[in-house]
């Protein structure tokens, strides 16, 4: 994942305001968080930075691919190990003797599977982390051996 | 179609859970395996032809030319078997014991003496389903599952809820790493990691088996007597404990017993057992197989109705030696994972290579055979790295021979 000051290397750095942040830095922490995107910078889209804007739309994956619940997977580091399906504590109770339990699942309703070698989200809305009685669960983030999982 | 409970194998966990989804003879979607499992049932590698000196032949010349070259050699060795099924092995060793040749696997220079301590009843083992049911403390030393067998934690050793581990890791399980280095697998285990100097694995074991007799434990490195005392408490505490030896460790023992001394000195208050992290997906089943028939699981020479054994049959020793006049090559590499000076010897002798997948030893060889991959495209059975038998039933229909029927060609063009 890059970090605040790479992706602030690639801005065009002249503190403008533009965007409505009051400057670069806080820009490129906004694209971190993905409070904005990479085209809410005007400068940025202009033809003499346009290999720097391809650079940033490269370091930051797209907003859309994260769920509702900010939750993103970096399919690339992931090596399909299963541990964040095993782990997930709505995959072990909406299926304690599959995935629960380190096999094959048997529920629709998990949140966490791997297909094709690479993990894959559904049902996100019953992650922990979501709507209203939403706590706190890492289950997923702290047993992924390479950082595959990220919330932002 | 889609198939269910199919065998991966990617690596001797041989995940028996697999779903995939086909269209014809295409693969359209797996399920459940890992990244490395999912490329393993694709066949993403570039396949072999079928060749003699280079040019391309028709299978019959070339299992008729392999038959010639090993029934003229003197002394030939059959080397690899790993990733066949028991039922191409079985064949390899009746080919072996006709030829009088030599007869060696990979166990030979990685987890040998672990599966031979086990099959002659020096050291407890377990199975991995007992693992999951019953452990409460995993120990990989010199492993690193989370590279080398990418769903071990997640199917057996770490994370899984079990009859007697209905936690699973949170509450239930503590999972320990020592090594030499970080690891993927030290990430996930990091309130237990040891990190020691590499070679320093059997001071570290002798240490933990003094303070387990109530000595005190000393090494020449950076832990400390308590350290290692605490270490030694929280080990013996487990009610059913199991380590898993990677090649780290191995490596770095020249002998298992010191091993086995710690875990005797365990079981004194504990239950613990030893469980090698075999790699190819039957590399196990081969020793079995050979140790029924010979009592030996590796480094033989057949000489009629006797066999020989030692360091001295090892493929290691007889290719550099230059003992051998022709070589047999099942399911292996040797060219692209010998060290050179070795390596560069293949080239001295007659080769025959039967592997579903160019390799750089195929690429040298007199003759390439190439062969069905057992998975996806031939049936057998194959001994996952517990020592437990699994049954491989294939979805794919291909032209091509499996290396059991191959084999059995060979041995009666002989
Ligand atoms: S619009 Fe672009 S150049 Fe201007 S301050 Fe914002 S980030 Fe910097
Ligand atoms: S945060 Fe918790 S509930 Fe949400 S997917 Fe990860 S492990 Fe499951
Ligand atoms: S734990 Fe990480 S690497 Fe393993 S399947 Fe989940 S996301 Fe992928
Ligand atoms: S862990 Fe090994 S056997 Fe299981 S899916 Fe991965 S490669 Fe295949």
């Amino acid at each position: 994942m890059a970090s605040a000051m790479e992706i602030y290397q690639y801005l065009p750095r002249t503190n403008c305001k533009e965007c409505g942040k009051s400057s670069c830095m806080a820009f490129a922490a906004a694209l971190l968080a993905r409070e904005v995107t990479v085209d809410d910078c005007p400068p940025l889209k202009e033809e003499k930075n346009k290999e720097n804007y391809d650079i940033l739309v490269k370091l930051l994956p797209p907003a859309e691919s994260a769920s509702e619940t900010g939750m993103i997977v970096h399919t690339e580091l992931c090596t399909g190990c299963g541990n964040c399906v095993v782990a997930c504590p709505v995959n072990v109770a909406e299926d304690p003797y599959g995935a629960g339990s380190g096999k094959a699942p048997t529920s629709d309703k998990i949140i966490l599977r791997v297909e094709d070698g690479v993990v894959k989200l559904s049902n996100v809305e019953s992650c922990r982390r979501f709507g209203p009685q939403s706590r706190l669960c890492s289950g997923c983030i702290a047993t992924c051996p390479t950082k595959a999982i990220e919330f932002v | 179609m889609e198939i269910k409970d199919f065998v991966c194998t990617g690596c001797a966990l041989l995940c028996d859970d697999i779903g995939i989804k086909t269209e014809g003879n295409t693969i359209e979607k797996t399920y459940n395996t890992c990244r490395k499992g999912a490329a393993r049932i694709r066949g993403d590698e570039e396949r072999m032809t079928c060749t003699i000196k280079g040019r391309e032949e028709n299978i019959d010349k070339a299992i008729t030319e392999a038959a010639r070259i090993l029934s003229e050699a003197n002394k030939p060795m059959i080397y690899g078997l790993g990733n066949s099924s028991l039922e191409a092995q079985k064949k390899a060793i009746e080919l072996a014991s006709k030829l009088s040749a030599y007869l060696d696997d990979t166990s030979s220079f990685c987890q040998g003496p672990v599966v031979e301590a086990i099959l002659e009843g020096k050291v407890p083992t377990c199975t991995l389903d007992e693992v999951r049911h019953l452990a409460d403390m995993i120990l990989f030393w010199g492993s690193d599952p989370a590279s080398s067998h990418p769903r071990h934690l997640s199917r057996f050793s770490y994370f899984p809820r079990g009859e007697k581990r209905q936690r699973g890791w949170e509450e239930n399980r503590t999972a320990i790493v020592i090594d030499v280095r970080k690891s993927d697998t030290s990430e996930i285990c990091n309130k237990n990691f040891y990190r020691i100097p590499p070679g320093s694995d059997g001071e570290l074991i002798d240490a933990l088996t003094a303070a387990l007799n109530g000595k005190i434990p000393k090494v020449s490195f950076g832990m400390s007597s308590k350290e290692i005392l605490e270490l030694a408490n929280l080990l013996k505490k487990a009610e059913f404990g199991t380590i898993f030896a990677g090649l780290g460790l191995v490596y770095s023992l020249p002998e298992i017993e010191p091993m086995i001394k710690l875990i005797e000195a365990l079981n004194k208050s504990s239950n613990f057992h030893l469980m090698p992290m075999v790699g190819q997906y039957n590399m196990r089943g081969f020793n079995h197989l050979l140790f029924e028939k010979t009592g030996y699981i590796n480094r033989v020479k057949f000489d009629g109705n006797k066999v020989d054994h030692g360091p001295h049959c090892s493929v290691m020793e007889v290719l550099n030696s230059g003992e051998t006049d022709a070589m047999l090559i099942i399911g292996s590499d040797p060219l692209g994972c010998f060290p050179k000076s070795i390596a560069e010897k293949l080239k001295n002798i007659p080769t025959i290579v039967i592997d579903p997948a160019r390799t750089f030893t195929s690429m040298i060889a007199d003759v390439s055979i190439p062969s069905a991959y057992t998975g996806t495209e031939a049936a057998g059975n194959a001994v996952r790295m517990d020592g437990e038998k699994v049954e491989i039933t294939p979805f794919i229909d291909s032209k091509k021979l499996s290396d059991e029927e191959i084999l059995k060609r060979i041995l009666e063009a002989i």
